[in-house]
């Protein structure tokens, strides 16, 4: 198949700076010391007409909508919306579904990452090796990616039915289950439910992002690798991974925050169910706006953006530092 | 090559990736089977995992008694004509972004980056009384205006991880022939760039159509509803039809699988990209 070859071509490429830090080398000096007036015109009319619509119909929604968690905004009442300080954050704190929530959250963010890197990069180990129908495979694997998280929640929300539900049939019929499970009837099964669910939607992105680092390893690594007599287990912690590690942890890090901020697949499949036990954040704050408290739901969303902008800096400060004197150097410089 | 390859090692991967597969692709037969069952099949014992008498009775149903048929024809419009605005509005920015060193250059990196922070609940009360201010609720351009802004920051990283592929002497020499520097992009740049254009449209296209909570907060009427909404119609009531649901869903599922398995490679080389220098 000709097709086989060509998405190596092409990735290739895009990844081929992996390690080193992604520099702008003299060209960028170049162009910055060109700068004119027209240039800028050039700049500011062609970011303008993205930069309206992402201000307009995006952040001005978003912070006027933040400065609601500090006043008392209640579709049941809206004669009264007073500034009320932090009182919807403490209301947030004090709920007593507040510590189910933060720890489903956590569980939803762990138990999602951690299997679908692992299930993600040992896909890719094996799709790096060229045969055939590896297109046509890739493409298949691919399909989940096309269904929206609220979608994917139905489709397994149907799986897991625990009178009609096909699991529950091809668990009993391996002898694995005696009686039906109410999946979804009961937390912790809801919970593991849910898992599956979004490690079955999740694990691609990460084949694929890793296949695409994988192929910017050059052959000649592996090669001395195995001169000096490597094993397998040596060659991907010493070769493998250190050499990918950037996008490694960019992938992980973007996946973390879409994997917070995603509630459509619980909606789907649980609406939070059974009696409230499978919210997260996001699906929680869902409910409290279809509550109407809208100012204790943007005190949660104002939570949800605090704890993702300090892992965001976190993560990115401690994977740079392991990335070492280059890429150090560089930022240095330039702050 | 990547070392030798043992037979033991050959046959862990195959298997591996073999029940990955049909893990991958079991719900997507489900749900079709489930749609294609007489609509009492569906609840009767054994379950079947084929359906014994063909029917396409759920399907006639959802044209029947619910109006799926216009719910279709909202997503297609409003995904078609965001996706492509969206497309060509984020090819403007993310030349740019690939090509210019500016000051604020990063800042607007963070600020695409925070956009996809954000819950995006927070943001719609404050939505819902802009667009009443624009006379634009319960009406499909005004779905189109918000989801326009919904697709650009990430089409534009990806699109920028696109441009960055292609080198700048080639609009450099359309610019010293004489092309001004919109000119060079719309048609020297542009057909190189057709394949990495359409997988940003499809991709746009694909998340306008699966959008669903804008889309159930901003269209109300059910002449502009959209079939992410009327699926969350299915859901709302007590009891899920299964018949009606699993039809809805292959219907929903259908044209974005069409549109990925035309454009997967080139998506894959987007986000792979996009998001490696983003």
């Amino acid at each position: 198949m000709s097709t086989t070859s060509r998405p190596d071509a092409r990735t290739a490429p895009s990844v081929r700076k992996e390690g080193a830090p992604p520099g702008r080398g003299t060209a960028g000096g170049r162009r910055r010391r060109e700068f004119t007036t027209r240039r800028g015109l050039v700049i500011a009319a062609f970011m303008a007409p993205a930069a309206v619509f992402v201000a307009v119909f995006t952040y001005y929604p978003m912070i006027a909508g933040s400065q609601m968690a500090f006043r008392n905004w209640n579709l049941t009442d809206l004669t009264d919306t007073s500034w009320v300080g932090w009182k919807n954050f403490t209301e947030v704190f004090t709920d007593p579904a507040w510590s189910t929530v933060v720890d489903n959250t956590l569980l939803w963010v762990v138990g999602s990452i951690v299997p679908q890197l692992v299930i993600g990069f040992a896909i890719a180990l094996w799709l790096r090796r060229r045969f055939r129908f590896r297109g046509l495979y890739q493409a298949l694997i691919f399909f989940p990616w096309a269904i929206s998280g609220f979608l994917i929640g139905i489709l397994f929300r149907w799986l897991f039915n625990s009178e009609f539900g096909v699991v529950n049939d091809l668990l009993q019929k391996a002898g694995l289950i005696d009686e039906p499970v109410a999946w979804l009837a009961d937390p912790q099964t809801a919970m593991t439910a849910v898992l599956i669910a979004n490690v079955w939607y999740g694990v691609t992105f990460f084949a694929i992002m890793i296949l695409a680092a994988l192929q910017s390893i050059p052959d000649e690594l592996y090669e001395a690798a195995a001169l000096d007599g490597a094993g397998k287990a040596r060659t991907l912690f010493r070769i493998t991974i250190p050499y990918i590690r950037v996008t490694l942890a960019l992938t992980v890090l973007l996946r973390v925050i879409w994997i917070f901020n995603f509630p459509d697949l619980i909606f789907g499949m649980t609406g939070g169910g059974p009696n409230d036990e499978t919210h997260i954040v996001t699906t929680w704050m869902i409910k409290i706006t279809q509550q109407g408290d809208y100012g204790k739901a943007s005190a949660l969303g104002l939570l949800v953006v605090a704890v993702l902008l300090v892992f965001a800096v976190f993560f990115l400060l401690a994977t740079r530092e392991r990335r070492g004197g280059r890429g150090t150097t560089e930022r240095g410089a330039r702050a | 090559m990547i070392g030798k390859e043992t037979g033991a090692g050959r046959a862990t991967k195959f298997t591996f990736l073999g029940l990955w597969l049909v893990f991958s692709l079991f719900p997507l037969y489900w749900i079709t089977v489930t749609s294609l069952k007489a609509p009492g099949d569906i609840f009767s014992f054994p379950i079947s995992y084929w359906p014994e008498r063909f029917s396409l009775e759920n399907y006639q149903g959802l044209f029947g008694k619910a109006d799926f048929g216009t719910y279709l024809v909202n997503s297609l419009v409003v995904a078609t004509v965001a996706g492509a605005v969206a497309t060509a509005i984020s090819t403007l920015s993310a030349y740019v972004l690939a090509r210019f060193e500016f000051r604020s250059k990063s800042a607007l990196l963070m600020a695409a980056l925070v956009t996809q922070m954000i819950p995006s609940f927070i943001a719609l009360g404050p939505l819902y009384l802009l667009m009443t201010d624009l006379r634009l609720v319960d009406n499909r351009l005004g779905l189109v205006l918000v989801y326009i802004a919904v697709c650009i920051p990430f089409c534009t990283v990806m699109l920028r991880g696109f441009f960055e592929n292609v080198p700048d002497a080639l609009e450099e020499a359309a610019m010293i022939d004489g092309l001004s520097r919109l000119g060079a992009l719309l048609r020297v740049l542009l057909p190189v760039m057709r394949p990495g254009i359409v997988a940003a449209f499809i991709f746009n296209f694909v998340n306008c159509w699966n959008e669903l909570f804008l889309s159930v907060t901003l269209m109300n009427s059910d002449a502009n509803k959209t079939v992410p909404t009327a699926l969350n119609g299915f859901i709302s009531s007590f009891n899920i039809d299964w018949g009606s649901m699993s039809a809805a869903a292959v219907l929903t599922i259908l044209p974005t699988m069409v549109l990925f398995a035309f454009a997967s490679r080139h998506i894959v080389q987007g986000l792979t990209s996009g998001a490696v220098k983003g």
